[in-house]
């Protein structure tokens, strides 16, 4: 179970750049699937060959911002739908991740990371490493909080909220769209790093259908806690990854063939979306559909009005 | 203030629904001018703003704003000197941001947007002030998601938002239309207090006469991409709708009389 949480807590900081994306920018953004990786080859490659692990992160960051540059300029200059801006991006990403590592994968083993780091400091693989691990996740997040509130972080969100809105007021919603991939693909990169040192390897296929796992993050989380303000909306993120990974790690103790993983994560984003539909996490989440909320007040004057007095002067 | 000089517009040209919204349109706006303009449907009242805002470029002609040519100018950056009020309520603010937030961002127009707060502290009792004109105790909901606001404090809030950060032109596009008849009378009265206020230069489409007739210092009428009536401020003075229905009504007819001509 301690890994379960060590994972859960790696796998947040990947989910809280999909949070970015998916739900402040609302663009479903599969790039993902490409950046983590590309941030798990460029960490292995750079500690392999001698850097720090530091640095390394700080690289694997950067090349994830790349990747969102790219998919940001295919959406906005370019004018492709964003889908299909992230699927471009994350094939080609496939192959650029192979010249990266000069292989399908470099193996870590015996280097020195950001594990063995934590080990040095007499950190413990128990309850101590998913402490260190929450409170470096947690002070992230409150970075993220802090970035959302400034005037820079509040176009961001308005750019995601109403375009048409924060156009009229001086943002140029592109660079927003850009600077958000850029933000939750260079997020995403370091998360890619640190699973690399964690497992102790990084491998070509090690991104495949994490867009699942990110989406699962937020949509889980959030439909128990809610989105009521920035600083819940992330911590529930962070809550979602973690409890993502125990129900895998419950599903693989209960018997279940790894193989089919997934499948059952697949599923389980399935879930999480179908069941506020029917009701049952309505009452859990106070507001997880804000668009459907916001446009009724408005709408229900704008039916009150039709038959008014000034119909009859209209020429 | 606003110079808009022989605009035209046409949609969809060359194919079979090819439409000529705009055709030749010339106005001139000094400083503090507020400009009503009413219309059929199709006049091209909403062309003409949003060619003035950079939703749309001109085919022809120009559109400057103090003096500046602005035709070519993207609609976000010529946004620092324009204001524009939506007919849609939910269009003119963000919805899952707080009321606050909302006026942070509006706050910022004409600003590069740094990572200093949003809402800082002395900034809080600046929007907590403006809201106050409103006079409907958004000044006490600042925390308060926009989303939940009824139709008409979206648009008296939206209204605040655009004027507050002291833009050179007000657009302002049937902003009463969508709401109530008592909800509407509040906005236009905060819309002349506002434009008084700052001595806004402002056009104002509208649907409803007796509103063009009441509120402004000038009023345009248009048919068919022309404007084809000016009134300045004497001529308006003694108009009723029932004078505007019967001047529309002759030029219509001038041109249906035209159409039967040709046949």
């Amino acid at each position: 179970m301690i890994s379960a949480l060590e994972l859960g807590l790696v796998y947040a900081v990947m989910a809280l750049g999909v949070y970015l994306t998916f739900r402040i920018l609302n663009f479903p953004d599969l790039t993902v699937d490409g950046s983590y990786t590309s941030g798990a080859a460029t960490a292995a490659i750079l500690i392999t060959n001698g850097t720090h692990w530091a640095l390394a992160m700080v690289a694997a960051f950067f090349v994830g911002t790349a990747a969102g540059l790219i998919t940001g300029l295919l959406h906005t200059k370019g004018k492709i739908d964003g889908l299909l801006a992230g699927i471009l991006t994350m094939i080609a990403l496939y192959s650029v991740n192979l010249r990266i590592m000069g292989g399908a994968n470099i193996p870590l083993l015996g280097q020195d990371t950001l594990f063995s780091g934590l080990a040095g400091f007499g950190v413990g693989r128990n309850w101590q490493s998913v402490a260190v691990l929450f409170v470096l996740v947690f002070v992230l997040k409150l970075v993220l909080d802090w970035f959302l509130h400034t005037d820079m972080g509040l176009a961001l969100q308005a750019t995601g909220d109403n375009e048409e809105m924060i156009r009229s007021y001086g943002v140029s919603t592109d660079r927003m769209k850009i600077l958000g991939l850029m933000l939750s693909n260079g997020l995403v990169a370091l998360c890619g790093s640190a699973m690399a040192q964690y497992q102790g390897f990084s491998d070509i296929s090690m991104g495949i259908g994490l867009i699942l796992v990110g989406l699962a993050s937020v949509i889980v989380g959030q439909a128990i806690f809610g989105t009521r303000t920035v600083f819940i909306a992330t911590f529930a993120v962070i809550v979602g990854a973690v409890l993502y990974r125990v129900i895998i790690q419950l599903a693989l103790n209960a018997g279940l063939n790894p193989n089919d993983m997934k499948l059952i994560s697949a599923a389980l984003v399935v879930l999480a979306l179908l069941l506020p539909q029917f009701g049952i996490a309505k009452r859990l989440s106070i507001r997880s559909r804000a668009t459907a909320d916001s446009s009724s007040p408005a709408a229900v004057d704008a039916e009150a009005d039709a038959p008014t007095p000034q119909e009859a002067t209209r020429a | 203030m606003l110079e808009i000089r022989d605009v035209s517009k046409t949609f969809f040209p060359n194919t079979v629904n090819e439409r000529k919204a705009l055709r030749g349109i010339d106005l001139h706006l000094d400083e503090g001018d507020f400009v009503t303009v009413i219309g059929s449907n199709g006049a091209g009242k909403s062309t003409v703003l949003n060619t003035i805002a950079g939703k749309l470029t001109p085919d022809t002609g120009s559109v400057s704003v103090a003096g500046k040519d602005v035709t070519k100018m993207a609609d976000h950056r010529r946004a620092q000197w324009i204001g524009r009020v939506f007919q849609d309520p939910t269009a003119g603010t963000a919805p899952n941001l707080t009321i606050q937030e909302n006026m942070a961002l509006a706050f910022r127009r004409g600003h590069v947007r740094g990572l200093a707060a949003g809402v800082s502290k002395s900034r809080k009792d600046l929007f907590r002030e403006a809201l106050t004109t409103l006079e409907l105790g958004l000044e006490n909901r600042l925390t308060t998601k926009v989303g939940l606001l009824s139709g008409g404090q979206r648009q008296a809030l939206s209204l605040l938002m655009a004027t507050f950060s002291g833009p050179k032109i007000l657009l302002l596009d049937e902003h009463t239309a969508a709401l109530d008849p008592s909800r509407a009378e509040l906005v236009t009265r905060l819309t002349e207090q506002v434009v008084a206020e700052h001595r806004l230069t402002t056009l104002m489409v509208t649907h409803n006469m007796d509103q063009a007739l009441q509120v402004g210092n000038r009023l345009i009428m248009m048919h068919d991409g022309e404007i084809i009536l000016e009134l300045d401020e004497q001529e308006k003075a003694g108009k009723t709708a029932q004078d505007l229905l019967a001047e529309f009504g002759k030029i219509k007819g001038a041109v249906v009389d035209d159409k039967t001509m040709l046949q």
